[in-house]
C-alpha cells in the first residue's frame, strides 16, 4: 500500500499543469473563515440558550400538553331499587363522544357535525356553552354512539384526521319500559345553564348529568358518583402508550325505595288510557308503597340528551305528561273531604253522633239553594248515614254549623293546605280556605254561604291526592300522621306528628268509611272478600271557579272522580288515593284502590305462606298460626 | 517508511473527533428509533460508519493531486447518475433522490456530488493566475456549480441543491473576488429572488413562509419547526434523559433519527449536551481549517476549505432549523443523521482532509 502511496507522490510531482504552490494569500481570509464560523456557532448556541435555559417550562408544559390526555372516567350512578331490592333503574354501558377543545380546528365541526349525525348549529352552540370553561376540559357531545359512528371516530384518529375527538365509556341511565314510576324516579340530563347560574347548582359544571326530577333529582348526592380521571400518554397519532394516572371514579351507591313494585304495576295497569293519579301510602310509618300520575313520559328519552322535537311534544301536550298529578295536581277534593268535616264537627262540639238532618234533595242557605246529588233526597240522614250514602244536605248543615274556621283548623290538622314533606321535589301544597286566608288572599270577609261549598268538599279548597291518602291514613290510624316518603332508611326516623284528637269521634268517621263499602254505600266496588275495606268516594267540579264553570269549556269537561280508601279498617296497613280525571262518578275510581289494596293483602298472603312453607321444611310442620291480617268481622 | 509517516501524520484527533460525534449520533438513533420500524437503524449506522472508516483511508490514498486531475471524468459521470436518477430514482414521499442498489441499499448520488464538486471547483480555481477572479472565470465557475444543482433541485432536493452554493463561494472567496463583480452578483441575486421563489414547490413555499411566521399554520407546514422548538424547549437545561423524551419518544417530533436527529438530541440531553456537541462539531470544523491552513498548495487549501464551507453550511441549515432559526430545508446533520449516503460522503471529504495533510511536506 505504501508503495501505491509513493508511486501516487511521484506521479503527482512532476505534474503537467503547473499547479500554484503558493497558499500564503488564502491565510487570511482562512482566519475570516473561523471568524465567520464562531459566530455561527455562538448564533446556534443563543438559540438554544433562548429555547432551553430561557423558558424551558413554556416548552415543558407544551409538550406536556402534547402528550398527556385527561380523559375522563365517567362514574355510573346508583341503582335504584324497588323494596324487595328488585332493579328499577339501572345503568347500560355506551360510548360517548368527547371533543377536546384545545384541538379543535373551527373548520372540522361541519365535518363532526356531518359523520355523527349531529346538527351543525346545536354543537356549535354547545362548544359556545363551553367557552368560559379551561380550554384543556373536553366536552362530550355525543352519547350513545352507534357502531358506525364509533367507526367515523376510530377511522380519523391520526393527526391529519379528527384527533381532537376521543371516545370514552359511560354508563347510560336504563328506565323501565311503560313509564313505570316515570314521575317518582325523574329523568337525568346535563346541567343547564340557567341551572347552573343558580345557587342551587353551585357544584356542578357544565356537562354534568344531574338528576333533573323526581327521586333522581331528591337524591342526586346519593345516587351520582364521582367520576375519575385516566391521564395517559398518547403518540402523535392519538394511540394511548401508557396510563400515567389513574384516579377511579368512584360509582354512586344504590338506592332502595319503599314502592313495591307489584303494587306498582297493578296501580299503572288500573290507570291505563286513564287521566288521574293513584298514590299508596302505609299509613304505620310512611311509606310510599305506589305512585302513579297519568299520563306519563319515557324517561328514556332524557336518558341521553333529549330530541328537542321530543321535548316540545311533552311541553305543548294539553295533559302535561311531565306534571307527577300524585304531588302537584290540586283539585277540589269532593265528597272525599267530608270525612273531615264530619270530624271537625265532632271535635268542635257542633253536632253530636245524635245530631239528625232531613234531606229532601236539597236545602237553602243565606238565600241560595245548594242540592243534593240525590234529587229525590236521602230522607233522615245522621252521622253514619251522612257518610255512607254521602249525602250533601247533611253535611251542608255539619258545615254550617262547624263553621269555616273549626273545618279549616282540622283540615290543617289533617295535613291539607301544606306540603306533607315526601322526599320529591315541587310538591304542591293545595288550599284550605278559612277567613283568615281570604283576607289574607283577597283582602276580603269571608261569606258564610261560602263554607256551604267548603263542606263537601269544593269551593277553594283543593287537595292533591297524595294529601288525601296522607290525611286519610292519619285519621284512619286514630290521629297519628307519619311523613309519606319514598326512600327506605335514609336518615333517622322521624316522630309522627300526633293530633289530640278523641279516639271515638275518629272511629265514628272510620265507621262511616266502612259503610260507604261494606254496607251498601257509594264505594260498594272497592269492596274485597274477607278483607275490611273502608273508603270514601268524591266527585269534585273540575274547576272551582264558577266563571269557567259557566263557560263552554267548563260545560264540556267532565267531573273528577276520587276514592280514598284503606284497609284493614281497625288496624290499617295500606291507604290508596286515587284521582281519576273526567271519571266523573267517585264510584269509577273505587275498583283502582280496591285493585291495589287486594294486590297488596295477596302479596302479602303469598309472602306468608313461602314463609310458612319455608319454616315447615326447616322446623317440620307447624300449628296453623292464626294470621294477624285476617279481616274482622 | 512512507507508510509508518502515513499512519503517523494522519489527523488522529479529527477522526476521533468525528468518531465521537458518530457515536452520539448511534446513540441518538437507537433512542428515537426504539420501537419502531427503525429499530435496527442504529445497528445499521454503526456499519455504515465501519464502511465510512475504509473510505476515510481510501480517501486518504490516492494523492489528491491525482483526484484533482481525474475531477472532470467524476463530474459528468456523477451528471450522469444525477440524470439517472431522475429517471430510474425509487420515489420516497414525493422525492426521487436515490437509486436502489444490490442489498437494499440505496444510494443518493447527490451526496456525493458535493465530493465531485469540491474537488473540481479545487481543479479549476488552482490553474488560475493572478490575485482576482475575471468575469469569465465566475461564468464558468458558476455554470459548473449550478449544473448539478439545477439536477438536484428537480428531484426536488433544495437544501442539497444549495449545500453546493457554499462551495461555490467559498472557492470565489479565497481565490478574490472584484467588488464589481460581487455588486453584480448580489444585484442578480437579489432579482433571481422573485423568479427563484416562482419555480418552487408548493410546499417549499410553505416552509419558507412558515419559517417567517411558525404559528399561521401549526398543525400544516409549521408543525415540524414548532414541535421541533418544543422538543428542544422541554429538554431544558439537563435533559430528559436517553429514551426519556416525549416528543421524540411519542413521535411529535418528525424523522427524530435523520433531520431532526439534533432536535431529538437537545430534548434528551438538554443544553449542557447541547453545548458539548456543538463544542466538537466546532472542534471538528478547526481541525479541519487547520489542515488547510497547513497545505502544501492552492489545491490542497482549496479542497480542504471546500470541504470546511460544506460542514458549517450543514451546521447552520441544519441546526438552525433545528431551533427556528433557519427554514425546514430537510438536510441531514453531518455525521449524526442516520443514512449511508451522507456518512459515506463525510467520511470520503475527512479522508481528503488528511489526504492534503498527509501530503503537507512537499518532497
Amino acid at each position: 500500500m505504501s508503495q501505491y502511496l509513493n508511486e501516487a507522490d511521484e506521479y503527482a510531482a512532476p505534474a503537467k499543469r503547473p499547479l500554484r504552490d503558493d497558499p500564503k494569500p488564502a491565510g487570511g481570509r482562512i482566519a475570516l473563515f473561523q471568524y465567520l464560523a464562531l459566530g455561527v456557532f455562538l448564533f446556534l448556541i443563543s438559540g438554544f440558550w433562548q429555547l432551553q435555559v430561557r423558558n424551558p417550562e413554556f416548552y415543558s408544559e407544551r409538550a406536556e400538553r402534547n402528550s398527556i390526555k385527561a380523559l375522563p372516567v365517567l362514574a355510573p350512578r346508583g341503582k335504584i331499587l324497588d323494596r324487595d331490592g328488585r332493579v328499577i333503574v339501572d345503568n347500560h354501558s355506551s360510548f360517548s363522544l368527547i371533543l377536546s377543545r384545545e384541538h379543535l380546528k373551527p373548520e372540522h365541526v361541519p365535518i363532526i357535525a356531518a359523520g355523527l349525525n349531529l346538527d351543525r348549529g346545536e354543537l356549535e352552540r354547545r362548544l359556545y356553552r363551553f367557552r368560559s370553561r379551561p380550554r384543556y376540559e373536553p366536552v362530550i357531545i355525543k352519547e350513545e354512539l352507534t357502531r358506525a359512528e364509533i367507526a367515523f371516530v376510530e377511522a380519523h384518529r391520526d393527526p391529519e384526521g379528527l384527533p381532537e375527538l376521543e371516545l370514552v365509556h359511560a354508563h347510560r341511565r336504563l328506565y323501565p319500559q311503560n313509564s313505570l314510576a316515570a314521575h317518582v324516579i325523574g329523568y337525568v340530563g346535563e346541567v343547564s345553564e340557567a341551572e347552573l347560574n343558580s345557587p342551587e347548582f353551585i357544584r356542578y359544571e357544565p356537562g354534568d348529568v344531574i338528576g333533573k326530577a323526581g327521586i333522581e333529582r331528591q337524591y342526586d348526592d346519593h345516587l351520582r358518583g364521582v367520576d375519575g380521571q385516566r391521564q395517559v400518554l398518547v403518540d402523535n397519532l392519538g394511540r394511548e402508550r401508557r396510563v400515567i394516572g389513574f384516579k377511579e371514579a368512584t360509582p354512586g351507591r344504590n338506592l332502595q325505595l319503599t314502592i313495591d313494585l307489584d303494587l306498582q304495576v297493578v296501580a299503572e295497569l288500573a290507570m291505563e288510557g286513564r287521566k288521574g293519579a293513584v298514590v299508596a301510602l302505609d299509613p304505620r310509618n310512611g311509606e310510599v308503597l305506589a305512585m302513579v300520575s297519568r299520563p306519563a313520559f319515557d324517561p328514556n328519552q332524557f336518558a341521553g340528551r333529549i330530541r328537542s322535537e321530543d321535548w316540545k311534544l311533552l311541553v305543548s301536550n294539553p295533559d302535561n305528561p311531565l306534571l307527577n298529578r300524585a304531588i302537584q295536581a290540586q283539585l277540589a277534593p269532593g265528597s272525599t273531604f267530608k270525612p273531615f268535616v264530619a270530624l271537625a264537627g265532632l271535635e268542635s262540639g257542633a253536632i253530636d253522633e245524635n245530631f239528625r238532618v232531613r234531606c229532601p234533595g236539597g236545602a237553602s242557605f243565606y238565600g241560595r239553594y245548594f242540592k243534593c246529588w240525590v234529587k229525590q233526597g236521602h230522607g233522615v240522614v245522621d252521622l253514619h248515614k251522612g257518610l255512607v250514602q254521602s249525602c250533601d244536605v247533611f253535611f251542608y248543615n255539619v258545615g254550617n254549623r262547624t263553621g269555616i274556621d273549626d273545618i279549616a283548623r282540622y283540615a290543617e290538622m289533617a295535613g291539607f293546605g301544606r306540603k306533607t314533606g315526601i322526599d320529591l321535589p315541587h310538591e304542591a301544597e293545595g288550599v284550605v280556605p278559612s277567613s283568615q286566608w281570604k283576607m289574607r288572599q283577597f283582602r276580603q270577609k269571608w261569606y258564610a254561604g261560602e263554607t256551604i261549598s267548603v263542606a263537601i268538599g269544593q269551593g277553594a279548597l283543593t287537595v292533591t291526592p297524595l294529601q288525601l291518602a296522607y290525611a286519610v291514613g292519619g285519621l284512619a290510624m286514630g290521629g297519628v300522621w307519619y311523613r309519606p316518603h319514598l326512600v327506605k332508611d335514609l336518615g333517622r326516623r322521624e316522630p309522627p306528628r300526633i293530633a289530640k284528637i278523641n279516639p271515638e269521634n275518629a272511629s265514628k268517621v272510620v265507621y262511616g268509611l266502612y259503610g260507604v263499602v261494606n254496607e251498601g254505600g257509594t264505594g260498594v266496588r272497592a269492596r274485597l272478600p274477607g278483607i275490611s275495606v273502608c273508603g270514601k268516594t268524591g266527585s269534585s267540579q273540575l274547576a272551582s271557579n264558577q266563571a269557567l264553570k259557566s263557560s263552554k269549556l267548563g260545560q264540556l269537561l267532565k267531573d273528577n272522580a276520587w276514592f280514598v280508601g284503606f284497609a284493614p279498617c281497625e288496624s290499617p296497613e295500606i291507604v290508596v288515593a286515587a284521582l281519576y280525571e273526567g271519571g266523573e262518578h267517585g264510584y269509577l275510581a273505587a275498583p283502582i284502590v280496591r285493585d291495589v289494596i287486594k294486590a297488596y293483602f295477596d302479596k302479602k298472603s303469598r309472602v306468608a305462606a313461602a314463609l310458612v312453607a319455608e319454616n315447615t321444611r326447616r322446623f317440620g310442620p307447624q300449628p296453623a298460626p292464626g294470621a294477624p291480617w285476617a279481616a274482622a268481622p | 517508511m512512507a507508510r509508518y509517516r502515513s499512519l503517523r501524520d494522519f489527523d488522529w484527533p479529527l477522526v476521533v473527533i468525528a468518531l465521537a460525534i458518530c457515536a452520539m449520533g448511534i446513540l441518538q438513533i437507537y433512542s428515537a428509533t426504539i420501537g419502531t420500524v427503525w429499530a435496527e437503524a442504529w445497528w445499521r449506522q454503526c456499519l455504515f460508519v465501519g464502511g465510512g472508516m475504509v473510505l476515510l483511508w481510501l480517501g486518504a490514498s490516492l494523492d489528491y493531486h491525482t483526484l484533482i486531475n481525474q475531477a472532470p471524468v467524476y463530474y459528468w459521470a456523477s451528471m450522469g447518475g444525477l440524470v439517472a436518477v431522475l429517471f430510474l430514482g425509487k420515489e420516497v414521499s414525493g422525492g426521487r433522490r436515490w437509486i436502489p442498489l444490490a442489498g437494499g441499499f440505496h444510494l443518493q448520488v447527490s451526496e456525493f456530488v458535493k465530493v465531485v464538486l469540491i474537488l473540481l471547483l479545487a481543479r479549476y480555481l488552482a490553474d488560475l493566475k493572478g490575485d482576482r477572479l475575471q468575469a469569465r472565470d465566475l461564468l464558468k465557475l458558476g455554470a459548473l456549480t449550478a449544473l448539478p444543482a439545477v439536477l438536484v433541485m428537480k428531484q426536488p432536493d433544495l437544501g442539497t441543491a444549495l449545500s453546493y452554493l457554499p462551495i461555490l463561494a467559498m472557492g470565489i472567496f479565497l481565490a478574490g473576488l472584484r467588488w464589481q463583480h460581487a455588486a453584480a452578483m448580489a444585484l442578480v441575486g437579489l432579482l433571481a429572488l422573485p423568479l427563484g421563489w416562482h419555480f418552487l414547490k408548493d410546499y417549499q413555499k410553505a416552509r419558507l413562509v412558515t419559517f417567517l411566521d411558525p404559528s399561521r399554520d401549526p398543525r400544516g407546514a409549521g408543525y415540524q419547526v414548532i414541535q421541533s422548538q418544543i422538543a428542544v424547549g422541554a429538554g431544558g437545561m439537563w435533559g430528559k434523559g436517553v429514551t426519556q423524551g416525549s416528543q421524540t419518544q411519542l413521535r411529535f417530533l418528525p424523522v427524530p433519527h435523520t433531520d431532526f436527529i439534533f432536535s431529538a438530541f437537545a430534548e434528551e440531553h438538554g443544553f449542557v449536551g447541547v453545548v458539548v456537541m456543538l463544542g466538537l462539531y466546532f472542534l471538528l470544523l478547526m481541525q479541519v481549517v487547520q489542515n488547510a491552513q497547513m497545505a502544501p498548495d492552492r489545491a490542497g487549501v482549496y479542497v480542504v476549505m471546500g470541504i470546511a464551507a460544506l460542514l458549517l453550511f450543514h451546521l447552520l441549515v441544519n441546526i438552525g432549523m433545528v431551533v427556528g432559526r433557519m427554514p425546514v430545508t430537510g438536510i441531514p446533520l453531518p455525521l449524526m443523521s442516520y443514512g449511508g449516503s451522507s456518512i459515506f460522503s463525510w467520511f470520503l471529504m475527512l479522508g481528503l482532509v488528511n489526504n492534503v495533510r498527509l501530503r503537507r511536506f512537499v518532497n
